[in-house]
C-alpha cells in the first residue's frame, strides 16, 4: 500500500465533474443548482476513493488474511462513500422540492439577491447610518444631558409641576449652553 | 467566602425588593456591612504584617487558582469599598420613591457589583483579577443604563462599557504577558519579583496601565465618567466617586512598588495623572450641574491620586493612600448631598438653586464638612493627605518641583470648585435663573421667586453625615492612619513619609498659597466663567469618540455592503476562490507532483472515464432541463462502473441504485417547471464562472494527485477485515465498517436522510407533514388519474365500465383502473406486476446477504424503494397507496428506533454501544441460523431508505399529480399553457404527465 501511483484517469474525470460542478453551481436557476451539486459529489466521492488507493480486489474476505489486506481496495473509502451517495440522494430531494416550491411561490426557480443586504449596500454607499445609534449622533451636550437625568425620589421631584419649573427641561426649549461649540 | 454571600444576596434582591419594598435596601446593606466588619477584624493583624490568604483550584490545567489574598492595600480598598457601599444602600432605602421602577434590579445589581468590587480588591490571581474588574464593568454599565428608557442614559452607559471594555482587553494582553514573562499567574509573587525589564514588559506594563487609566477616568478616557452622571445619584456616589473608579487607583498602587521605576510607566503615569488633575478642575469651574461639578472634580482628583501611587517613592505613595480614603469619605458624601438637594429643589442647576441651605442646615452642615476635606482644610483627613504629599515631593528633586507645582495649581482649582459647589448649592444668591411662561430663561432676583422645597427624610443625611464626619476623624488622628496603612507604602522604595496635622513652615505656607489662590478664584468666578467660555477646547475627548464610534459605524456599513452581497452566486465564488487561493497556494508551495503515474488500471477505465467526462460536458451544457437530468444520470451510471472496475461492488450497487432514484425525482419535479431554463443573460459572467470552475477543478485534481500518492502511514483499514469477522462476524469489509466499526457515523447519515425526507415532504405539503394515504376504494370521488387534456382517441376505445367486469380483462394490478384509459400501459402492467415481488424479495436477499457480500440496508432499501416506484408509475397514486399503505414518516422513525434501539440493547447488555454479537438459533427443518445483531441495525437503515423513498413519491409524486388534477395547483395550469406554447419540446410531453417518461424509464430496467 505504501507505494501508490494515481491512476491519471480518474484524476481527468475527476478534475471535469468538479470543474462542471461549480461551473454549474455558480448559476441562479436552482435546478442546475441541484445539478452542479450532484456532479460535485460525484466529484469528491471518487476523490475520496482515489485517496484511499488504488484499485484492488473487492473487500470481501474468506479467512483471516485471505485475501490478504494489501490487495483489497480500501474499505474505509468506501464506506463512507456509499454514506455519501445516499446523502446526495436525500440532499437532491430536498433541493429539487425548493424548486418547487420556489416556482409555486414566485413563478422561477432562481435564487434572488437578498433585499435587505441590497438596502444596508446602497445605504453604506451614501455614508447614511444603518440604525439610529444614540453612541455616534454628536448630539446634546453635557449640560442639557445632566438636565435630563432625574431619580425617581421620594419628594416625586419628577411630577410635571417639577419639570416644568426647571429651565431646560425635556418639555422647553433648549437652553443656549454658553461656550460650547455645536 | 463573602463573595458568595453577595451572590446570594444579589441572587434574592429582587425578591426582597418585590416583598417589602424599598425598606429591603436595609436588609441588603447588611451584606456589605459585614464585609466591612470583616475588614475591620483583620485591622491589627495585617498591620503587623499578617497577610491572610484563601485559595480554590480554579483551572487546573491552566495553573489558575481563585486565589484571594489581603494585605494592607486590599484591607484598605476592602473597608472602602464595603463601608461605603452599606452608607449608600442605607440611603437608597429613604432616597427612592416607594413607587420607583426597575428597584429589584437595581439593588440586585448594586450588591453584585458590591461583590465584584470585593473580589477585584483581594483577588491575587491575575485571571481571576480580571474577571472581576469586566465584573464590575458590566454592573456599572446596566447601573448608569438604570433608566433605560432614557436616550442619554442608555448613551452614557454605552460610552463607559466601550471605553472600560476597550481598557479591559488592552489590561488582559498585558496581564497575559506579564503572567508569561514572570512564569507566575499569582498577583504577589509577580509584584515580589518582577520580570526583568524587556520590549515585552514595558509593553505589557503600558497595557496593563492603559486598563487602569480608562476605568479611573484619566485623560484621555476621561470623558465617560461625566456623562455616567446620567445614572441615579446613589450609584454616582459610589461607584463614581467611592469604589469603581478607584480600582484604577489600586491597580498602579499594586503594581508601582514593581514597575514604578521604568521609564514608561513614569511618563504615562506623570503625564496622564497631571494632566488629569489640571483639567479635570479646570472644567469643574464651569459647570453648572451639582452632579457635572463633583464629576470633574472627581476627574481631577483620580489623576491626582494615580500621580501620587504612581509616582513610586514611599512617601508620595503613604500620601496616595491617604488621599485615596479621604476622596472615598468626601466624595461620596458630596454626592449623597446632592442627591438631597436635588430631591428638595427639583434642580441640580446651581443658577437656579438659592436659600437651600437656609432651608436645609444638617445638609448644609454636612456640605461643608466634606467641602473642608475636598480642599484641604485642617483638620480633615483631606488636609493631612495633601500635606503628605507636598511635603513628600517637595523633598524629592527636580521632577519632584515640577510635579509640586503641578499639585499645588491643581490643588488651588479644587479649592475654587470646591467654594463654587457649596455656594452653589447652598447659599443665598440675589438672582436666580428661572423659566418664563414662554420657556426662556430670565434672571429674577431671588426674593421674587416663590421657595418650592420639599424636605426630605432626614435619614438622608445620616449616611453622608457619617461619612464627612470620620473624614474629620480620620485627619484627627493621623499616627493611627501612618500605622495602618504604612506597610504598603514600605513595598515601595524611599524614605518614608509622615501622615501629621503640622506639615513645617514650609507645607503650612503651601497650604495656606493654595487656599488663597482658590479662594481668589472663586471670587472671581464671573470672568473666570466668562473666560472659559471664551476659550473653549479645541478638541473634546468625547467629540473625537463619537466621531471615532460613527466611524466605525460607516466603515462596518461599508465592509457589509461589500461582503455581504446577498447574492448566493457571489458568496459561493468567494468561498470557491478561497479554496483555490488557499488550498491552491498551499498544494504548490509545499508539495510536489508525483514523479510516476499510471494512465489507468484497465482498459475499460477510460471508456468510462470518457462517457463520464462527456456527460458532465453536456450537462454543463444543457439549455432544457429533462436532457440535463438525463445526462446527469449517464454519467452516474458510468462512474459506477468506474467504482466496480476500482474494486468497490457496494458503491456500484449504490450508485446505481441511487441514480435511477435521483432520476425518477427529477423527472417528478421538472415536470412541473418550464421545459427550458431561463436565459443567461451576461456571456462575461459566464467565462468568470468558467474559469473558477476550472481553477477549482484543478485543485481538486491536484489534491487527488498529491493525496493519492502520499501515504504517510499504513491505512487504518489495513486492520478492518480481520476486526470484520472477528467482531462483526461479516465477511463484507464495507458494511461491516457501516453498521459495526463506524456504526456512529451511519446513526448520523440516517439521521440526515430522515431530516431530508421530511424537509421535502414540508416543502410541498407545507402546513402538514404528509398527506393522505391514497387508497383504491376511495377512489371514485376523485377525477381520473393522470386525466388532463382531452383525449383524442377517446372515441374508440370500449366505455371503461364493460371492460372492468370482464374475465379476460382481469386487472394487474389493483388500482390501476383509477387511471384515465389513456394513460394505461398493459405491457407496462404486466412487467410491474412481475417485477415489484421479485424485486421485493431480492431486497430482502440483498439485506440478508449483505453482512457477507455485496449489498446491505441502503442498497435493500433503495431496491425496495424503486419497486415502490414502478408501481406507481404503472398504476398512479392509489396503486402506490396499496402498495404501501403507510406513511414514510412511521418509516423512517421506526427506522431510527430500531437502528438506535439495537445500539442501545448492547449497551443494556454490558457492552460498548452498538457491539454487535453472534446469535445461533436452532430451528426446526431449517437447521442452524446464525444471526448477528448487527442486522437489526441494518433493518434500521434499511427501513429509514424506504421511508425517504417512499416520502419523495408520496409528495412530488402523488400529491402533485392530486394538486394538477384538482386545480390546486396554480403552477400545473400555467406550466401546462407555457409547454404547450414552446413549440416542440412542450407538445411531445403531455402538461401534466410523467406517463411518457415513466414507462420509458420502467422499461429502461
Amino acid at each position: 500500500m505504501s507505494e501508490a501511483t494515481p491512476n491519471l484517469t480518474l484524476v481527468v474525470v475527476i478534475v471535469v465533474l468538479s470543474a462542471g460542478g461549480v461551473y454549474l453551481l455558480l448559476e441562479r436557476s436552482l435546478t442546475r443548482i441541484v445539478l452542479g451539486l450532484v456532479l460535485l459529489g460525484n466529484a469528491v466521492n471518487l476523490l475520496l476513493l482515489v485517496a484511499g488507493g488504488a484499485a484492488g480486489r473487492p473487500p470481501l474476505v474468506q479467512e483471516p488474511g485471505d485475501p490478504p489486506p494489501e490487495t483489497m481496495a480500501d474499505p474505509l473509502a468506501q464506506a463512507m462513500v456509499l454514506t455519501a451517495i445516499v446523502i446526495t440522494l436525500g440532499l437532491t430531494a430536498f433541493l429539487l422540492s425548493m424548486s418547487y416550491r420556489s416556482w409555486q411561490l414566485h413563478r422561477h426557480d432562481e435564487v434572488a439577491d437578498d433585499v435587505e443586504d441590497r438596502r444596508i449596500a446602497r445605504l453604506a454607499a451614501r455614508d447614511r447610518p444603518t440604525v439610529r445609534g444614540a453612541d455616534t449622533d454628536d448630539g446634546l451636550d453635557l449640560d442639557s444631558e445632566a438636565d435630563e437625568a432625574r431619580d425617581e425620589t421620594d419628594e416625586g421631584a419628577d411630577t410635571p409641576a417639577a419639570a416644568a419649573a426647571r429651565p431646560g427641561a425635556p418639555a422647553g426649549p433648549e437652553p443656549p449652553a454658553p461656550g460650547e461649540v455645536p | 467566602m463573602l463573595l458568595v454571600a453577595h451572590v446570594v444576596a444579589a441572587l434574592a434582591a429582587p425578591v426582597l425588593v418585590g416583598r417589602l419594598g424599598r425598606k429591603a435596601f436595609y436588609g441588603l446593606a447588611l451584606v456589605p456591612t459585614a464585609v466591612a466588619v470583616w475588614a475591620l477584624t483583620w485591622t491589627s493583624p495585617v498591620a503587623d504584617g499578617t497577610v491572610p490568604t484563601q485559595s480554590v483550584t480554579w483551572i487546573a490545567d491552566l495553573g489558575l487558582d481563585l486565589a484571594f489574598r489581603l494585605d494592607t492595600l486590599s484591607w484598605f480598598m476592602t473597608l472602602v469599598v464595603g463601608g461605603v457601599g452599606a452608607l449608600v444602600l442605607v440611603y437608597c432605602a429613604s432616597y427612592f420613591s416607594k413607587g420607583a421602577s426597575g428597584m429589584g434590579r437595581f439593588a440586585a445589581v448594586f450588591v453584585a457589583f458590591s461583590g465584584a468590587m470585593v473580589g477585584l480588591v483581594t483577588a491575587d490571581d491575575l485571571i481571576a483579577l480580571f474577571v472581576f474588574w469586566e465584573l464590575t464593568t458590566v454592573t456599572s454599565y446596566l447601573l448608569i443604563g438604570h433608566y433605560s428608557d432614557r436616550k442619554t442614559s442608555r448613551r452614557a452607559a454605552t460610552e463607559a462599557i466601550v471605553v472600560t471594555t476597550a481598557g479591559g482587553l488592552a489590561m488582559l494582553v498585558g496581564l497575559v504577558l506579564l503572567g508569561t514573562a514572570a512564569g507566575t499567574w499569582r498577583l504577589s509573587e509577580l509584584v515580589a519579583h518582577p520580570p526583568q525589564a524587556s520590549a515585552t514588559v514595558v509593553t505589557a506594563v503600558v497595557l496593563v496601565l492603559v486598563g487602569a487609566l480608562t476605568k479611573s477616568a484619566l485623560v484621555p478616557f476621561h470623558f465617560w465618567l461625566p456623562a455616567a452622571m446620567a445614572a441615579p445619584t446613589p450609584v454616582s456616589a459610589y461607584l463614581h466617586a467611592a469604589a469603581m473608579v478607584k480600582a484604577g487607583v489600586y491597580l498602579v498602587a499594586r503594581f508601582a512598588p514593581a514597575f514604578a521605576t521604568l521609564p514608561a510607566w513614569r511618563w504615562v503615569v506623570l503625564v496622564a495623572g497631571a494632566t488629569t488633575l489640571l483639567l479635570g478642575g479646570y472644567r469643574a469651574l464651569r459647570q453648572h450641574d451639582l452632579k457635572l461639578v463633583l464629576a470633574f472634580g472627581t476627574v481631577s482628583q483620580l489623576g491626582l491620586i494615580v500621580l501620587l501611587a504612581g509616582y513610586g517613592t514611599n512617601a508620595t505613595a503613604l500620601a496616595a493612600l491617604a488621599l485615596l480614603g479621604a476622596h472615598a469619605m468626601f466624595k461620596a458624601a458630596l454626592f449623597l448631598v446632592v442627591g438631597v438637594v436635588d430631591s428638595a429643589a427639583g434642580t441640580r442647576d446651581l443658577r437656579c438653586l438659592s436659600g437651600v441651605g437656609r432651608d436645609l442646615p444638617w445638609t448644609a452642615a454636612v456640605g461643608a464638612v466634606a467641602v473642608a476635606s475636598m480642599v484641604g482644610l485642617p483638620p480633615t483627613a483631606g488636609y493631612v493627605a495633601k500635606e503628605a504629599a507636598l511635603a513628600a515631593l517637595a523633598h524629592d528633586g527636580t521632577t519632584g518641583l515640577v510635579v509640586l507645582v503641578l499639585v499645588a495649581t491643581g490643588s488651588a482649582l479644587t479649592v475654587a470648585y470646591g467654594l463654587r459647589f457649596w455656594w452653589g448649592a447652598f447659599a443665598t444668591k440675589p438672582t436666580v435663573l428661572t423659566l418664563a411662561p414662554d420657556g426662556t430663561q430670565v434672571v429674577r432676583p431671588s426674593l421674587e421667586v416663590p421657595t418650592t422645597l420639599r424636605h426630605p427624610s432626614r435619614l438622608l443625611d445620616v449616611p453622608s453625615g457619617l461619612l464627612a464626619l470620620l473624614g474629620v476623624a480620620a485627619g484627627l488622628v493621623p499616627a493611627l492612619g501612618q500605622r495602618l496603612l504604612g506597610p504598603h507604602a514600605d513595598t515601595y522604595p524611599g524614605t518614608a513619609g509622615h501622615l501629621s496635622l503640622w506639615g513645617g513652615l514650609l507645607g503650612t505656607g503651601l497650604t495656606g498659597l493654595v487656599l488663597g489662590t482658590g479662594a481668589g478664584l472663586f471670587a472671581l468666578r464671573g470672568p473666570v466663567e466668562r473666560a472659559q467660555a471664551r476659550i473653549w477646547h479645541p478638541v473634546s475627548a468625547e467629540r473625537v469618540y463619537r466621531r471615532g464610534m460613527r466611524q466605525l459605524d460607516d466603515l462596518a456599513a461599508d465592509v457589509t455592503a461589500a461582503v455581504q452581497r446577498g447574492s448566493l452566486p457571489v458568496y459561493l465564488g468567494m468561498i470557491l476562490t478561497v479554496f483555490v487561493v488557499g488550498v491552491g497556494s498551499l498544494l504548490l508551495a509545499t508539495t510536489s507532483l508525483p514523479t510516476q503515474v499510471r494512465p489507468f488500471d484497465n482498459v475499460g477505465q477510460v471508456a468510462l472515464g470518457a462517457i463520464v467526462v462527456v456527460s458532465t460536458v453536456l450537462v454543463a451544457r444543457s439549455r432544457r432541463r429533462l436532457k440535463g437530468a438525463i445526462m446527469l444520470g449517464i454519467g452516474g451510471y458510468a462512474l459506477a462502473g468506474l467504482f466496480l472496475l476500482h474494486g468497490a461492488p457496494d458503491l456500484a450497487l449504490t450508485q446505481v441504485l441511487v441514480e435511477t432514484v435521483i432520476l425518477v425525482v427529477f423527472v417528478l419535479v421538472l415536470r412541473r417547471l418550464p421545459p427550458y431554463f431561463s436565459t443567461r443573460p451576461l456571456a462575461t459572467s459566464r467565462w468568470v464562472r468558467l474559469a473558477l470552475g476550472v481553477a477549482v477543478g484543478l485543485v481538486v485534481g491536484g489534491l487527488a494527485l498529491v493525496a493519492g500518492s502520499a501515504p504517510v502511514d499504513d491505512p487504518v483499514a489495513m486492520r478492518f477485515p480481520r476486526q470484520a469477522l472477528e467482531w462483526g462476524h461479516g465477511h463484507n469489509v464495507v458494511n461491516v465498517t457501516l453498521v459495526d466499526i463506524r456504526a456512529w457515523d451511519t446513526v448520523g447519515e440516517i439521521s440526515v436522510l430522515l431530516v431530508a425526507a421530511t424537509g421535502v415532504a414540508s416543502m410541498v405539503f407545507v402546513s402538514r407533514r404528509t398527506g393522505r394515504i391514497f387508497r383504491s376504494d376511495e377512489a371514485a370521488a376523485d377525477p381520473e388519474v393522470w386525466g388532463g387534456d382531452a383525449d383524442p382517441e377517446g372515441p374508440l376505445r370500449e366505455p371503461p365500465g364493460i371492460t372492468a367486469g370482464g374475465q379476460r380483462n382481469a386487472q394487474w394490478l389493483r388500482a390501476v383502473s383509477t387511471l384515465a384509459p389513456r394513460r394505461r400501459s398493459v405491457i407496462f402492467e404486466v412487467v410491474a406486476r412481475v417485477l415489484f415481488h421479485t424485486m421485493i424479495v431480492y431486497s430482502v436477499y440483498l439485506l440478508f446477504s449483505g453482512h457477507n457480500a455485496p449489498g446491505g440496508g441502503f442498497a435493500a432499501g433503495l431496491v425496495t424503494g424503486i419497486a415502490l416506484t414502478v408501481r406507481y408509475l404503472a398504476g398512479g397514486r392509489y396503486e402506490l397507496g396499496e402498495a404501501a399503505p403507510v406513511q414514510p414518516g412511521a418509516l423512517l422513525g421506526a427506522g431510527l428506533f430500531v437502528a438506535a434501539g439495537t445500539g442501545v440493547a448492547a449497551m443494556v447488555l454490558g457492552a460498548p454501544v452498538l457491539t454487535s454479537a453472534l446469535v445461533s438459533v436452532d430451528l426446526p427443518l431449517i437447521g442452524t441460523v446464525k444471526l448477528v445483531t448487527s442486522l437489526f441495525f441494518d433493518i434500521g437503515v434499511y427501513l429509514v431508505v424506504v421511508g425517504l423513498v417512499l416520502d419523495i413519491l408520496r409528495s412530488l409524486g402523488a400529491e402533485l399529480d392530486q394538486r394538477a388534477e384538482s386545480g390546486d395547483d396554480p403552477a400545473f395550469a400555467q406550466v401546462g399553457v407555457g409547454s404547450a406554447g414552446s413549440g416542440p419540446a412542450g407538445s411531445d410531453r403531455g402538461p401534466a404527465g410523467p406517463s411518457p417518461d415513466g414507462p420509458s424509464r420502467g422499461a429502461d430496467r
